[in-house]
């Protein structure tokens, strides 16, 4: 019994410091935002619910329902949490059900949490909540419109966490991307139904027990952020996929590392940071461009929805 | 799942255990760094590195095993580099019977490095949670300037861990008092037992939410006010500062010894 | 004079519609301790709630002679000590040491004499020693006395009590009954406990569906047997 509900915990070493280090600042920010968007939201409440409700996670992390011989169902809860409390709360939550998980039971590494935290973080959260809200605009305010919301956006939202999990191990020259990805994606397709029916069956009582819990999603802050993170999202995936037809630079990271001309460390370095590293399956040694691209996008469209988030605040207080 | 209701913490009159916090947080974190930066087959660092963990392990009277027991946690992840021996290019050094597929020499070696990687880092990460109570942890964190709201989050959530995970054990074993085998008859489909789950999910959520109303209403009570205040615990003494230096010494001249041989 | 709890017409209305409070009066004498019983959901929490105003319902609530309101609301909370129904709400924190040290923090406190509170409360309720373990594992008995003593490490000089009993085994229930005997504070404590009634309260007040139905000295409430019956109570 000691593996993670869902293996999207990386432990320390499979990914490169570059990478890794690319992830905390990504993290950093996003958690940055959370804690000053979810002060407007809860007020003094803000630190005991976000702790008490992380507990909440981990421990339905515990709740199971068996599958098939030796082999169960479990709950991630980032589309969950997302849904109940808003994208940014759950940003929160996620954080600590990630750090205790990795500082008290050794789930997941250290160097690399900060791609934890957007795996199985940001980017469930902000997936989920954006395609529940999404699927209830289309269907309308019933309980079909619950059920079919929930289960989508928390399969799709493990799926993404997955699909991103495969793109730093190639990045950083752990597994190649045509192997990972499928690999990746095809398992959790599988897990994520048990998401989708978990979500969805826990949604619908709350709506039958307790309907004003479900109100504090549809006014959290983070309404018009999501779409903005989740497009960021996408466009990165899609770049970081279709880049290297246009260049075929054989480095990835360390190409575009020299590019931005901020890891002059590198080059200096008596060994390189990154493993050069082709992928055979594609027979294009430029498919970790890709990855480079993706990571480098990542990294901007963070800053990006930075800068945006300053700049709105300045305009309109609060959100 | 990984709830192990047995706090990791293992009381020990050691000088790892008297050790500041926070010089124990930031060994950890360098000693991971440090094997994350250490070069593919650079075999000897890998166990200096070794040596130096077993060492603290003996140190803190845990066993010089300790932390080499409960280090097979990051074993499962490994399936993802798993693809890594057999698709770097380079000189072949084995060809899997009947597959016909074949490991290259830097794949192997690529694979071991990472295995070595994950499995050193998990062992400092092992001794970290070992040797020190949790609350100094976190206090350690709150003084390492990571956001005292994350902090404190990370201290109620440490406290309610416990608390939650019990009541969802007991709905667990509640479910499985009423479900009953009986021979022959089928079983009940895998997407009710997810429905059911499911709503057992959804009820603990609002005893979760319950919960953190009457827990904001005992802090708000005894004068809470939003602000993350915290005692001053620890002060570093002389040999704080010395095992501090000493180890990252050691940890970089493990690494230079490496880069320059 | 101090120390005093004065509450008049007082209603509460719970966010989701249900009524819990309906005109609440009473008043407590400075020294004085008091029982409160009524049926379960007859609003005694819900009352205690409003004493360090955590709830602030539609009344009048005057605490030490004042009325709470923003301006003396951390006094308020500083001169009543209010101990939760369930200790695990109560101790928050991720140590014992934390948890008791967290009122005396909050008042502005410096280091030693916030160091010298936690040690006299724990040891005021027979727990020094126990600083550094987590709640969660102390035991029901144990919770409940550290959960008294965060409330003591804030010097209050009013103590209000829900259910304190409850839960609790013959011996750990007689050791917090002398603890409560001994303490000096006014004293409101709510409970189903009506031996502890009997024992260690000379007025009684009887609470139901959110009204004040009877309040006077505890011996007579408690041979009134109609009384008794109609609020769903039992004489020890
Ligand atoms: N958070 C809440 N939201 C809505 N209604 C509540 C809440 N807390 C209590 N109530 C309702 O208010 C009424 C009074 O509840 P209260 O907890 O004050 O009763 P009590 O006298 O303390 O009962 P018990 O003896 O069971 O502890 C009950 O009808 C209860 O259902
Ligand atoms: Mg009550």
């Amino acid at each position: 019994m000691l593996q993670s509900p869902v293996p999207l915990h990386i432990p320390d070493g499979f990914l490169t410091p570059l990478v890794s280090a690319i992830g905390w600042i990504l993290a950093l920010t996003m958690i940055a935002i959370a804690l000053r968007q979810t002060r407007n939201q809860l007020g003094e409440r803000q630190i005991p619910m976000m702790g008490v409700l992380a507990a909440f996670i981990f421990a339905a992390q515990a709740i199971n329902f068996p599958i098939a011989a030796g082999t169960s169902g479990h709950l991630l809860g980032g589309a969950l949490a997302a849904i109940i409390m808003g994208p940014w709360a759950a940003t929160l939550i996620m954080t600590a059900v990630i750090a205790i998980q990795s500082l008290l039971f050794q789930d997941g590494g250290l160097l690399v949490m900060g791609w934890n935290i957007l795996n199985m973080g940001v980017f469930t959260a902000f997936t989920g909540y954006v395609v529940y809200r999404f699927t209830k605009s289309l269907l309308g305010r019933n309980p079909v419109a619950l059920i079919a919301g929930g289960f989508v956006a928390a399969w799709l939202s493990v799926e993404v966490g997955a699909i991103a999990t495969a793109f730093e191990l190639a990045a950083s020259g752990t597994s190649p991307l045509s192997l990972a990805l499928p690999a990746m994606a095809g398992v959790h397709a599988l897990i994520g139904l048990g998401e989708g029916v978990i979500t969805s069956a826990a949604l619908s009582l709350l709506q039958v027990s307790r309907p004003q819990a479900l109100e504090m999603g549809e006014t959290a802050p983070g309404r018009r952020g999501a779409i903005f993170v989740v497009t960021a999202m996408a466009l990165s995936i899609i770049v970081a996929l279709f880049s290297p037809l246009a260049s075929a630079h054989p480095d990835g990271l360390e190409f575009v590392a020299e590019q931005q001309g901020f890891l002059t460390i590198a080059a200096d370095a008596p060994y390189s940071i990154l493993p050069d590293y082709t992928i055979p399956f594609i027979g294009n040694p430029a498919v970790t461009t890709i990855l480079a691209v993706l990571v480098g996008t990542l990294v901007v469209f963070g800053l990006a929805l930075l800068l945006g988030r300053l700049t709105t605040r300045r305009q309109t207080t609060g959100d | 799942m990984h709830i192990s209701f047995l706090d990791p913490f293992q009381a020990r009159d050691s000088l790892v255990h008297r050790l500041d916090p926070r010089v124990k947080a930031v060994l950890t974190l360098l000693y991971v760094l440090a094997v994350s930066l250490t070069p593919q087959g650079a075999w000897a660092a890998f166990a200096a590195f070794l040596a130096l963990v077993l060492t603290a392990a003996w140190a803190a009277k845990l066993g010089w095993s300790y932390s080499l027991r409960r280090s097979f946690i990051a074993l499962p992840f490994m399936l993802a580099a798993l693809a890594v021996p057999f698709v770097t290019p380079g000189p072949a050094i084995y060809e899997v019977p009947v597959l016909g597929w074949t490991v290259s020499e830097p794949g192997f070696v690529r694979f071991v490095t990472i295995l070595l990687r994950a499995w050193l880092a998990v062992q400092a990460a092992i001794l970290l949670t070992a040797t020190t109570p949790f609350t100094d942890l976190l206090w350690s964190l709150r003084n390492l300037r990571i956001p005292q709201a994350l902090v404190a989050m990370l201290g109620f959530m440490y406290r309610y861990l416990f608390v939650l995970a019990d009541e969802a054990l007991r709905m667990n074993r509640a479910r499985a008092a009423r479900s009953p085998r009986i021979v022959g008859a089928p079983r009940p489909p895998i997407g009710w037992q997810a429905r059911v789950a499911g709503s057992m999910v959804g009820s603990l959520f609002l005893r979760a939410l319950e919960r953190s109303e009457r827990v904001y209403a005992a802090m708000a009570s005894r004068g809470y006010d939003g602000e993350v205040r915290a005692l001053v615990r620890f002060q570093m003494l002389g040999l704080d500062w010395i095992v501090l230096l000493g180890v990252s010494l050691s940890l970089v001249a493990i690494l230079t010894l490496t880069l320059v041989i | 004079m101090h120390h005093t709890i004065d509450v008049k017409n007082l209603h509460y209305t719970y966010p989701d519609g249900q009524v819990a409070l309906r005109g609440v009066d009473l008043y407590i004498a400075p020294g004085e301790k008091v029982a409160l019983v009524g049926p379960n959901g007859a609003g005694k929490s819900t009352l205690l709630l409003h004493l360090n105003g955590i709830l602030r319902g539609d009344g009048e609530v005057q605490v030490c002679g004042r009325p709470i309101n923003d301006k003396t609301l951390g006094a308020v909370r500083a001169a009543v000590g209010l101990v939760f129904q369930d200790p695990d709400d109560q101790l928050f924190s991720p140590s014992v040491f934390d948890d008791v040290a967290f009122g005396p923090l909050y008042m502005g406190l410096d280091e030693g004499s916030i160091q010298q509170r936690v040690e006299q409360s724990l040891d005021a309720v027979g727990m020094r020693g126990v600083e550094r373990r987590v709640p969660h594992h102390l035991s029901g008995g144990e919770k409940k006395r550290v959960a008294i003593a965060t409330v003591l490490a804030m010097e209050p000089e009013i103590l209000v009590l829900d259910e304190p009993t409850a839960g609790l085994d013959p011996r750990t229930r007689r050791g917090l009954i002398n603890l409560l005997r001994e303490l000096p504070q006014t004293m409101l404590v709510s409970t189903h406990d009506m031996g502890l009634v009997a024992e260690s309260f000379l007025r009684t007040i009887v609470i139901n569906e959110g009204r004040v139905v009877a309040d006077g000295p505890t011996q007579k409430l408690l041979a009134d047997d109609a009384l008794l019956e109609s609020h769903g109570l039992e004489a020890p």
